[in-house]
């Protein structure tokens, strides 16, 4: 990123934190917290101890990072190197992106970056420019990729409250800034799972490593077969809900089941993960040493803030998480997709120069799709 | 929690004790019972205990389950039986014979448990079940109707040990952050711990001095043990992922994650030290010295809940693409067991 960007965005990202320290808050028991915080075109800079919101504001004023992260664990001592932290527990946490859903509608909106020469452009293998194939992507904001991740929380959550027993105000749904949402879990007996217990909750949602006798097929006599209702808890239900659809549905389609056979049974519930299972990063849920993006502050792939979602179905992240202001600025604008904030249309631009609210223009130049004219 | 505050807790009668004898402290027991380990070789009545203990050590090695059915037999033998048992295992030392009988024993006690789990006639027994499992293996645990009812996060500490996919928690009944299992399961679910409970109680069995009359049997264990010592010799040849493994990286290509995780852990299993192993990620071309060692130090449970990663799995490494098996794979099922050949003592 060309110096004068860096610039201009570090001036816009500490005007919004000096105008916004009402959202940026640090973690309940900031003490026994590991923060870090990088800025642009440097490396990360982790165990940093903060005691309070006054040290955080501190934090943003003097060093304007370009992202800000807090563990989602607990350490006696967040300071120290991380084999002598003293592990404490950490919250369960889950991101749900856009990126890993594979929409069909990203081909539209996923943008290339040419690593030569700068060009950006959809869709085809090469830059059309320069003919290099070697380029990076960034996506636009999609509402239907949106949409589909909200889904995915949606089913997240119902799997959190009903099967794993936790209470709703202990669960938090933050947007993550750029293309998906974050969750939180605080106060269950939860956090103190370490990496392998988690990674077999994070099984447990994506609905991986079913077993066909689990829902009552028998493999030595596939025939005698006798599947679960669709009134019973759990993935029991859940898939008998999806394979039959209802009671009145399951005799017929039972036998149907049972004339394809064991294996194609096994083949249905593998193809169901992607639809009843909820499509969560596994990774991000069993780190439990993980540095977490602080809610409040700025996603600077995009310039949006991550920012509690107290109505997930009515969010609009264009809208809700978009705090910089609306002063003129004029850049260089090679942004080959329309979109949309604050209810205004952007783009398409075709290397042209234009005069836009900063808003605007912070997002295009963290999205790689423009330079300060 | 202290044995004999289990006993008088739980208030044992003998036939509990008879089924469960490992919640007493054996010295104390006998004390209290007002015997002394010398009448065990003069007394008449007690001294084929000896002889009985010796024999419930000898089923345990032979991998079968002593007397699982007492109904008929006289409760003090069982409880005298199992403990002298423990006091020559002490004695001897004979760790092969020490964790073959702690398993067996806990099978049996595992039989027990089930039964008084699901005996619907008879409350006491099934409350005793439960608050065994809830004392010894720190599992909150209730009944409700036919099922055995824990919490998803006590189930998943004991739960993934196991290898087999039917303990995966998306294989349970789960709601309301419970796990629903039948007595069976439940039982299951604790043997390991079971085991290592009644072995760490033969270790730490407190037992000052035996007369004479044992000594004959505990030499007689020793050579017992002889038979039973199998000698592990690794032929030191690495198994074919691994080989592969290993090749891939010296040519500076790109090694998967999973190949890498399965690389590392197996040589964190093998003993290999994390100084050993980071320089074999060198030639990898994304290699950055500090995340591969924090990567390793991680999976070594240097950090945090400090568990370290078990080797995956020859069925999970060949989901990924990771295994080339050869004939001498057969009848293996992690890489670390491969060129592990027994050879029994004669
Ligand atoms: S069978 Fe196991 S040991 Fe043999 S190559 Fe495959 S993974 Fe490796
Ligand atoms: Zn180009
Ligand atoms: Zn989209």
């Amino acid at each position: 990123m060309l110096d004068k960007d860096i610039k201009f965005l570090e001036e816009s990202f500490k005007k919004y934190y000096f105008d916004h320290f009402d959202l940026i808050h640090t973690h309940t028991n900031p003490e026994r917290r590991e923060f870090g915080y990088q800025k642009f075109n440097f490396g990360m800079n982790r165990h940093i101890p903060i005691k309070s919101d006054k040290e955080l504001h501190l934090l943003l004023m003097t060093n304007i990072p370009s992202d800000v992260y807090c563990s989602n664990a607990s350490y006696l001592f967040p300071n120290l190197p991380m084999a002598e932290k003293d592990w404490q527990g950490a919250d369960l946490i889950f991101d749900v992106d856009a990126k890993d859903l594979n929409l069909p509608c990203r081909i539209n909106h996923v943008c290339k970056k040419c690593t030569t020469c700068g060009n950006v452009f959809l869709q085809q293998n090469e830059c059309p420019d320069c003919k290099s194939t070697k380029y990076e992507t960034s996506s636009a904001l999609c509402q239907n990729c949106i949409a589909g991740a909200k889904n995915e929380i949606r089913k997240l959550i119902s799997i959190l409250t009903g099967d794993l027993g936790i209470k709703k105000e202990n669960i938090r749904v933050y947007f993550s800034g750029n293309e998906g949402f974050h969750v939180y879990v605080s106060e269950s007996n939860y956090e103190k799972l370490d990496s392998r217990e988690r990674a077999e909750l994070v099984d447990y949602i994506l609905f991986k490593g079913a077993l066909p006798e689990t829902f009552g097929a028998k493999k030595s006599d596939f025939s005698k077969s006798v599947f679960s209702d669709i009134d019973e808890k759990g993935w029991l239900g859940r898939t008998s809900k999806q394979v039959f659809g209802s009671k009145s549905n399951k005799p017929k389609l039972s036998k149907q089941l049972i004339s394809e056979g064991y294996f194609s049974f096994k083949k249905k519930l593998e193809d169901l993960q992607k639809i009843i299972g909820a499509q969560i990063d596994p990774n991000v849920t069993i780190d439990v040493h993980r540095i977490f993006r602080l809610a409040g502050t700025i996603n600077s792939k995009s310039g949006l803030s991550k920012i509690l979602c107290n109505d997930l179905e009515k969010f609009n992240p264009g809208n809700d998480a978009c705090f910089i202001d609306d002063d003129k600025v004029t850049i260089l604008a090679n942004c080959p997709v329309e979109f949309k904030l604050k209810n205004k249309k952007f783009g398409p631009y075709k290397k042209e120069q234009v005069t836009v609210p900063k808003y605007a223009a912070v997002y295009m130049i963290c999205k790689g799709y423009a330079t300060l004219a | 929690m202290s044995n004999q505050i289990i006993t008088s807790v739980l208030k044992l009668g003998t036939e509990e004790i008879a089924k469960y004898p490992f919640l007493t402290e054996a010295g104390n027991y006998l004390k209290e019972k007002g015997f002394t380990l010398e009448q065990f070789g003069n007394d008449e009545d007690l001294r084929p205990i000896i002889e009985i203990a010796f024999q419930r050590i000898e089923t345990a090695a032979n991998g079968k389950i002593f007397n699982s059915d007492f109904n008929v037999k006289n409760l003090d033998v069982e409880v005298f039986s199992f403990l002298v048992a423990v006091i020559l295992l002490k004695q001897s030392a004979m760790n092969t014979l020490i964790k073959r009988f702690s398993l067996a024993e806990a099978r049996r006690a595992e039989k027990f448990l089930e039964k008084d789990l699901s005996d619907i006639n008879n409350k006491a027994k099934e409350e005793l079940a439960i608050k065994i499992i809830k004392d010894l293996f720190s599992m909150d645990i209730h009944k409700s109707d036919d099922y055995f009812v824990i919490p998803v996060v006590d189930y998943l500490k004991h739960a993934t040990h196991f290898y087999e996919q039917e303990w995966k928690l998306v294989n349970r009944l789960v709601d309301n952050g419970n796990v629903f299992l039948t007595s069976h399961e439940t039982v299951r679910l604790i043997r390991k711990e079971l085991d290592n409970f009644i072995s760490s109680k033969i270790h730490s069995a407190n037992i000052p001095s035996i007369p004479e009359s044992f000594k004959k049997s505990v030499e007689a264990l020793v050579s017992l043990a002889k038979k039973f010592s199998v000698q592990t010799v690794e032929t030191g040849e690495s198994p074919p992922c691994i080989k592969h493994a290993l090749d891939v990286l010296s040519k500076g290509e790109n090694l998967p994650h999973s190949g890498r995780f399965m690389l590392a852990t197996y040589l964190l299993n093998k003993g290999q030290t994390i100084e050993e192993i980071a320089p074999l990620f060198k030639n990898a071309p994304d290699y950055n010295e500090k995340i591969t060692l924090y990567q390793l130090k991680h999976l070594s449970g240097v950090f945090g809940s400090g568990t370290k990663y078990a080797c995956p799995s020859c069925d999970k490494l060949k989901s990924e693409n990771l295994c080339f098996a050869i004939p001498e794979c057969a009848n293996i099922i992690n890489p670390l067991q491969f060129g592990r050949k027994k050879i029994p003592n004669a």
